[in-house]
């Protein structure tokens, strides 16, 4: 056994519920500069975590990702114009209660972070973005919004985030709230009352591939603890548990959701990451756009894929991708046993002449090569249900 | 859980087993705990030579990649091939049913200084101690 090392745990940020980790038995990880749980050993760990979301429902602590508020100036429009140039995405066909998952671009096409952007009024716009990037993404969002007249507030600190997923979260949230879970879409969001705390911002999103909810409740800790026993206690006859880190990793891979500092990062663009539809070069100009016309123009010279290792092996984050000739082509972004499959998957950078499906590659682990070939992705598909309560 | 009182335990958190110059090799409960769920281990081949501090092997969880070091010198006789099919015993019975490797030892020196359980036991105590605060 390697014996890990650890930040001084002093250094580390906490969320309001970190007590609460703590006392039900949480291992806990650095996570990008916060102390977070990687999975709950005393009610099953990582696989029955996984399968409590895919299967019935579990709750995530996901206070640690950033909230951005840019709303109107002085004159109307200035916020939406500003969120416009700073996202690939366009905001302006999102309704009032409409949220989309959209990115952050440097000038040369590349992440600053990937956001899912809620629009909360007509001039009010909420940017969820990430843990790992929070301080760079608030100034990069400051820096480059300076010509536009829209307010930007850091909100990060103001918010504990849980993230209800699984096909019986509707029905576990339900029973805490009297907003109509049932009239709200998939990425719509809306404001009721949770737990007694009236203005709840509930939104249909999550990052598991699974039906879910994420509530945005005030970040004191007893609030924060009192609602999160709530949700257990709603969710005890549906057998949901807390889920940490390492299931939302390996529930996101499975349905081939982007991580940034792995499939994302200020080394890849918009095309080569496979993010086409949520980049609307027609809505025009925003930051990142010239490159990527560029880039489009001159082709491209990797492309993710999604692989399943076909020898015994596990494919992990930066392991080397070789041809079937054992030449080194590409890289593992992120790869992983899938709780769901029972199989070997992993997300890899190669270029295109190796990206079609049934495509033989090999994986080097620890200096051997495995072999693996390119499949179908996303890994894991939710099933269509008729209903939609 | 109890460390069982007639082995001996490395910082890298080995155990070892002897008799006589034969020795069963695993990973501690400790260990096994802080991988999280077994998924996959890779062991050496009969005959396979071990050298003490050196890794001999691998132990994955869903999370994690581990080496294993060996906590002596010797030649492997067997290697536990129900982990292939059932990894999830490590998490188990790691003191147990989940040995990883049998060796007959070249050489037994180096073993005495190895931890008893109670000194293993005060060394993870001391560590969670670490990380914790």
């Amino acid at each position: 056994m390697d014996s890990s090392t650890t930040s001084p745990i002093s250094a580390l940020r906490k969320t309001p519920l970190n007590a609460l980790h703590r006392r039900l038995g949480a291992k806990m990880v650095n996570f990008g500069g916060w102390d977070m749980p990687v999975e709950y050993p005393p009610s099953g760990g990582l696989i029955a975590e996984h399968k409590a979301v895919r299967g019935s429902v579990g709750v995530f602590d996901v206070s640690h990702m950033g909230d951005i508020r840019i709303h109107s100036g002085k004159k109307p429009g200035g916020a939406l114009a500003a969120v416009q140039h700073i996202t690939m995405n366009d905001a302006s066909r999102l309704a009032i209660g409409q949220a989309h998952y959209s990115a952050m671009l440097y000038p040369e096409g590349t992440f600053v972070d990937d956001v899912i952007v809620h629009r909360l009024g007509e001039d009010d716009f909420l940017l969820v973005i990430n843990a790992g990037t929070r301080e760079k993404d608030i100034n990069w969002v400051r820096d480059n919004t300076k010509g536009f007249d829209g307010v930007v507030e850091d909100l990060s600190d103001a918010y504990t985030q849980l993230a209800i997923q699984g096909p019986r979260a509707a029905e576990v949230l339900q029973k805490l709230t009297d907003a109509d879970l049932g009239a709200i879409k998939n990425y719509w969001f809306t404001h009721g009352t949770v737990c007694g705390l009236k203005n709840t911002l509930i939104a249909r999103t999550g990052y598991t591939g699974e039906d879910g909810f994420e509530i945005y409740v005030p970040s004191g800790v007893a609030t924060s603890e009192r609602v999160w026993n709530q949700v257990m206690e709603a969710g005890r006859e549906f057998g949901i548990i807390p889920c940490g880190l390492g299931a939302r990793n390996t529930l996101r891979l499975e349905s081939k959701m982007a991580l940034y500092g792995h499939e994302i990062s200020e080394q890849i663009n918009v095309w080569e990451a496979g993010l086409d539809r949520y980049c609307k070069m027609e809505k025009g100009e925003f930051i990142g756009r010239a490159a990527l016309e560029r880039a489009k123009a001159a082709g491209l010279a990797r492309t993710l894929v999604g692989i399943e290792m076909i020898d015994r092996g596990i494919a992990r984050d930066e392991y080397c991708c070789c041809n079937d000739a054992g030449e080194r082509v590409g890289v593992v972004t992120s790869g992983s046993p899938s709780p769901t499959s029972g199989k070997n998957i992993a997300l890899a950078y190669v270029p295109p002449a190796y990206s079609a499906l049934g495509t033989v590659l090999r994986v080097e682990i620890r200096g051997q090569k495995y072999k693996a070939q390119v499949v179908p992705t996303p890994f894991y598909k939710r099933p269509k249900k008729h209903a939609t309560a | 859980m109890g460390y069982p009182k007639d082995r001996r335990y490395t910082k890298e958190h080995e155990w070892i087993e002897l008799k006589g110059d034969l020795a069963t090799i695993g990973i501690t409960d400790h260990a096994q705990h802080e991988l999280g769920d077994v998924v996959f281990v890779e062991l050496p081949k009969l005959g396979a030579k071990i050298e003490a501090g050196k890794s001999f092997g691998t132990v994955e969880s869903v999370k994690a990649v581990s080496e294993i070091y060996a906590p002596a010198n010797g030649e492997v006789i067997e290697a536990n091939g129900e982990l292939q099919n059932k990894p999830e015993t490590i998490n188990s019975d790691p003191h147990g049913a989940a040995w990883l490797i049998k060796v007959r030892l070249t050489n037994a020196k180096g073993i005495s200084d190895l931890m008893d359980a109670a000194a293993y036991e005060a060394y993870i105590a001391e560590k969670g101690k670490e990380t914790s605060a």
